[in-house]
């Protein structure tokens, strides 16, 4: 006889509210860290995108060294450096909000950086012959047809972010991993716990993959 | 900013111990490495198969494949992780489990191994079937024409090309399994980020611990992009943008 007969489910409505509040902490996360990170990433894109190599090659630098290093020594970089520049420690929750902004910007960049690339030249020289400055081309013309294009890519880079929010259990962070973790060892149910919770993120991320192909089949009409 | 710098410190040794800090990092980065490669060598043995089986005609084969990729595609690598480390024991028959958690050798390598491999290769399977379907449908015609058997068709004609096709995301991929190895940590696999953090409690040199293990890890993906690059110039397809003659 395995263990399977003597799982017991019923610490899970038990512990709702506690693995609510974890929820609620990583989607709140990723909320943050999707705008915080697609407004900064953006910024990147075009700074990667001028002519002018002041502006390129820090934000290349910038976008490289976030993609080239484990997600988990970022975390745990800022962990460190921020109270070291700020003084006193400002917790794990806040800090994961910083670092995943300053994250996921990289990954949001490169994805604007495609999709300001793939709106035809025509529409700047359509923009220009119109008397628009720079910052109007981009944010009446190019932006939100480079925006469109890419809602499916940023979206799936959205449930990425969500995924990974689980590493910030790595600096004690109370999201839904950390807080089925907590449940599972306070009721001694670690197995129901986990299962549980492998069951949500499993839910969450199909159904909003779901919507993505949608959205996806929605926007392809366009050109 | 009141933080006391000592370069020196990799070169002294741990407290209570003969090692120097150094030997830790190496010792780290070794342990990376074998976890990052056995579990590439995992993803491309069950990667392959399950994305050509995602373009079978067979229904019922497709949606198993489908259902692999979905459901290793959707759940946290950590989660996946702690599935395969406390739940899975358990849910073994009972001497088979208990062997597991007590007797099993190199237990958390070999179960961050799996854990990593398996999940990498739903990542790869998606890959695998894009550089299938990429092709033009004469291809798999052709080779029916030819009277190859469905096994023949994706052994010689499908899969080759596919595989070149696709090496250029694949490069990325295999950048990712050395940078998803860190979660290893979690489980005590003694790896480069297990290292880091507890380089940082021993000596307090936060800063200089963190630069050296990010140059590392630095180094080993630059160095796995190079390798994969040189492939990648002796597979070339001819006849494409991206093939020379």
């Amino acid at each position: 006889m395995t263990v399977l007969g003597n799982l017991d489910f019923s610490v899970i409505p038990a512990s709702l509210p506690f693995i609510l509040t974890g929820l609620l902490f990583s989607l709140n996360l990723t909320l943050v860290a999707m705008i915080g990170g697609i407004v900064i990433g953006t910024l990147l894109a075009m700074a990667r995108l001028s002519p002018r190599p002041a502006l390129s090659m820090p934000a290349t630098f910038y976008v490289n060294t976030m993609r080239s290093i484990p997600l988990l020594m970022v975390i745990l970089w800022f962990f460190l450096i921020i109270p070291l520049l700020t003084g006193h420690p400002i917790g794990a929750e806040k800090s994961a909000l910083i670092t995943f902004t300053a994250f996921q910007a990289a990954f949001y960049g490169e994805i604007m950086r495609a999709g300001i690339q793939g709106v035809p030249r025509g529409q700047v020289w359509a923009g220009q012959a119109l008397g628009m400055n720079y910052w109007q081309v981009m944010g009446h013309v190019v932006l939100p047809q480079a925006f469109r294009d890419m809602l499916p890519v940023l979206f799936t880079q959205t449930i990425i972010l969500f995924q990974d929010t689980s590493l910030v259990y790595a600096i004690g962070a109370k999201d839904l991993l950390k807080a089925a973790d907590i449940a599972g060892k306070n009721y001694n149910r670690p197995i129901e716990m986990y299962l549980f919770v492998a069951a949500l993120y499993l839910l969450i991320c199909l159904s909003l993959s779901v919507l993505v192909r949608r959205l996806q089949r929605r926007i392809a009409v366009l050109r | 900013m009141a933080y006391h710098w000592n370069w020196g410190i990799f070169l002294e040794t741990v407290p209570g111990g003969d090692e120097r800090y150094l030997d830790w990092l190496l010792s780290g980065l070794a342990w990376t490495l074998a976890v990052s490669l056995a579990a590439w060598a995992v993803a491309l043995v069950v990667g392959i198969p399950v994305g050509a089986l995602r373009t079978v005609k067979t229904r019922w084969v497709a949606a198993c494949a489908t259902t692999y990729v979905e459901l290793f595609r959707n759940i946290p690598l950590l989660v996946q992780l702690f599935l395969w480390f406390f739940v899975v024991p358990e849910l073994l028959p009972r001497d088979l489990g208990l062997w597991v958690k007590q007797d099993m050798p190199a237990k958390e390598f070999i179960t961050a191994t799996l854990c990593l491999g398996l999940f990498t290769a739903s990542r790869i399977a998606e890959l695998v079937r894009t550089g299938i379907e990429a092709q033009a449908r004469g291809q798999r015609m052709a080779a029916q024409a030819l009277g190859f058997t469905p096994l023949q068709t994706y052994r010689l004609v499908l899969l080759p090309m596919a595989l070149r096709l696709i090496l250029p995301p694949l490069t990325s991929e295999f950048m990712n399994v050395i940078k998803n190895s860190s979660v290893a940590f979690a489980i005590g696999v003694i790896e480069l980020t297990f290292v880091a953090r507890q380089m940082q409690e021993e000596s307090e040199q936060g800063i200089e611990t963190y630069l050296a293990v990010t140059l590392l890890y630095f180094i080993t993906a630059f160095l796995a992009n190079r390798g994969m690059a040189l492939i990648e110039r002796r597979a070339r397809i001819p006849g494409t943008i991206g093939g020379g003659r």
